[in-house]
């Protein structure tokens, strides 16, 4: 063991001395491989800010880390499908150090029509205290006031759904429903307050009541659609959602917002796949510079390597050679490269503004500062990616390197 | 080619007494489209701490048999054994293993490692083999000293005169106290003063270490400081013996 150390660390010595023999060579391919180190990892958290960013507005648009239903309510959303009062149980559980906020909402479709226009829509009634820790509505709030209690009389519309129905803040509108009777239920509500979104369904889609209010009028009682949970981190939404499920009994849906919303699932998988992509495509154009360099490499030490094999040392000890030589040039850049990147986005910690460009991709969930943010997961994908390609690119050379005759090698002039 | 040996009474093959034994060897390579005759039937018998010059004109097989003998280049056909162990038949890593442990080189072209000092350089092979750190240390410096390097041994090869690094080459070769040292035209690249160094400290060596040393060498001067001349003429051995009688037998 210690004689493999020993010739390990001999071989790491002769790496790093050989890497400098032709110094003008080595710093052009490591400035490469610090320029690809940097833009891997600058680009893959642009892309996982930008991600991060929609997961975070997506889950800012309603749904919460984690939600409980009715069993049958995601099929069929009606009134026909709430919930019961909570359960004391249940309700202790939401008040757990796990769950940072939550509320209930009354979640039903409806039909909103003003002296102009009708239009279908979905009626939340919301608890606007608990709600205010939760969703967008009460930020985005553009004009008018926000719902002061659950028995506010008034209602929240998008700013779209005013101009379609060609209304205004102040108007009154009437919401039409059906009780569980399957009973028509309408009421007038006067429009308080007018909502910005990013996205344009949330805008024309929906409209916010008081919770006690939209129940008085369903003749519901205290039952309530949904219950909409936040914890500490959106990563961890399924543990919170097997904890919550557990005190929640089997009568209730719980289900994390993986779930409730797959596509934003999804595209957390295709970043992924789209970082790997980026790295590999970045790598492949290395490495073509970096075999070129080893395959030099061995070419101008094609005696030193003979002289190696005629003392003795076994041909898997030269591949071992080349290999460490390639590492070590690697290790060098990407923590170059690594430190270049971390500095950049410590840089622009406080976001990109790309409002020039992205007013089409608010339709996308996209904001228009983009904060980039390094993740250890994507630097792990582009670090390890890199030095694995670029371990099976030295091999080639460093074969070549071990299968040369001693003699003949010696011979080379 | 009968085998002949400088000794008076045959040594038992494979006895410790026998240091190299080639049996009817045999060794053709190809130049372009030409086949050369490298070793034709060659038998030959090194005993233990001899000091044999190998000699032949330019293609006459020195540096075939040197590189034969020291697991450099297999044999066509034939039977050879250095050091109790059988060369020919071993694969590429076993011949490796073998020289690592069996073999000390000299080259011609000094053959230093550019990026290692003196001291690295003969401490290389031993670093190979697995030699604990302060004992290989302290080998180096004394084998340093052997050579007349004693104070130069951080110097890198390129700070360092011709006979000087042909001197760590020779230390490097002795280090690992090889059961044979195999010398291919040590002086060639020397000058006259260096080369009569080098030949008196490789008689001091042979004498003081008692290790078998083979050179091969074109250079009249040089045979004359080794106590047996093989003498080989187109990959056939036409004498062997003390130096001013090998040309006649």
């Amino acid at each position: 063991m210690r004689s493999l150390l020993a010739f390990a660390w001999l071989n790491v010595q002769l790496a790093w001395r050989n890497l400098w023999r032709n110094y003008r060579r080595t710093l052009i391919m490591l400035a490469a491989i610090v320029l690809g180190a940097w833009s891997m990892i600058f680009m893959a958290s642009l892309a996982r800010g930008m991600v991060t960013q929609m997961v975070r507005d997506g889950l800012r648009a309603l749904p919460g880390h984690v939600q409980i239903h009715h069993p049958e309510y995601r099929e069929d959303p009606t009134v026909v499908n709430s919930m019961p009062p909570l359960s004391s149980e249940l309700r202790s559980s939401l008040e757990s150090e796990s769950v940072v906020a939550w509320t209930s909402r009354v979640r039903v479709p409806a039909v909103i029509t003003s002296e102009r226009d009708t239009r279908g829509v979905t009626l939340v009634g919301i608890d606007p205290e608990r709600e205010r820790l939760l969703s967008f509505v009460a930020d985005d709030l553009a004009e008018g006031r926000f719902l002061e209690g659950s028995d506010d009389k008034g209602l929240i519309v998008g700013r779209k759904l005013l101009e379609r129905l060609e209304t205004d803040l102040g108007k009154r509108v009437v919401v039409m429903s059906q009780d569980p009777e399957n009973d028509v239920a309408e009421r007038g509500f006067r429009i308080v307050g007018v909502f910005d979104s990013d996205l344009a369904v949330f805008e024309e889609g929906f409209v916010f009541a008081g919770e006690a209010i939209v129940q008085q009028m369903l003749r519901i009682g205290e039952q309530a659609s949904e219950i909409a949970i936040i914890g500490d981190d959106y990563r961890d939404a399924e543990r919170l959602a097997a904890d919550v499920a557990v005190a929640a009994g089997g009568e209730l849906q719980v289900e994390p917002w993986m779930e409730l919303d797959p596509m934003l699932q999804t595209m957390m998988g295709l970043l992924d796949a789209f970082i790997l992509v980026f790295v590999v495509i970045i790598f492949m154009a290395l490495s073509f510079g970096l075999v070129n360099t080893l395959v030099m490499a061995v070419f101008e030490r094609t005696r030193e390597i003979g002289l190696m094999l005629a003392l003795g040392v076994a041909p898997r000890s030269i591949v071992a050679q080349v290999i460490v030589e390639c590492v070590l040039l690697l290790l060098v850049g990407l923590a170059v490269g690594n430190l270049l990147a971390w500095l950049t986005v410590s840089a622009l910690s406080d976001g990109i503004d790309i409002s020039m460009v992205a007013e089409g991709m608010a339709d996308y969930g996209v904001g228009s500062v983009i904060t980039p943010r390094l993740g250890l997961r994507d630097l792990a994908i582009a670090n390890l990616t890199v030095l694995i390609l670029g371990f099976l690119a030295s091999l080639s050379p460093a074969l070549r390197a071990s299968r040369l005759e001693p003699v003949k090698a010696l011979s080379e002039s | 080619m009968a085998s002949v040996s400088a000794a008076e009474s045959t040594p038992v093959v494979g006895s410790p007494e026998v240091t190299v034994e080639c049996v009817d060897v045999c060794k053709t390579y190809r130049q372009g489209d030409l086949e050369v005759v490298g070793l034709d039937h060659v038998s030959l018998t090194i005993e233990k701490g001899e000091f044999v010059s190998l000699s032949a004109p330019s293609g006459g097989g020195k540096t075939t048999l040197l590189n034969t003998i020291g697991g450099l280049d297999p044999p066509d056909s034939g039977r050879i054994t250095v050091a109790g162990t059988r060369v020919d038949g071993l694969g590429k890593a076993e011949r490796a293993r073998l020289r690592l442990e069996k073999i000390g080189f000299v080259f011609q072209a000094y053959n230093l490692i550019p990026v290692l000092t003196a001291r690295e350089n003969v401490e290389f092979v031993m670093q190979v083999q697995g030699v604990a750190t302060a004992t290989r240390r302290d080998r180096a410096s004394a084998v340093l000293a052997q050579v007349g390097l004693d104070g130069l041994g951080d110097r890198r090869p390129t700070q360092m005169s011709g006979g000087q690094q042909q001197r760590v080459a020779v230390a490097r070769a002795i280090a690992s106290e090889p059961a044979i040292v195999l010398a291919d035209e040590p002086t060639a690249n020397l000058d006259s003063s260096s080369s009569q160094q080098l030949m008196e400290l490789f008689v001091e060596l042979n004498e003081s270490l008692g290790s078998t040393f083979v050179i091969a060498t074109h250079d009249l001067q040089v045979m004359g400081y080794t106590r047996r001349q093989v003498r080989l003429l187109d990959g056939r051995i036409v004498g062997d013996g003390p130096p001013e009688t090998a040309s006649h037998s």
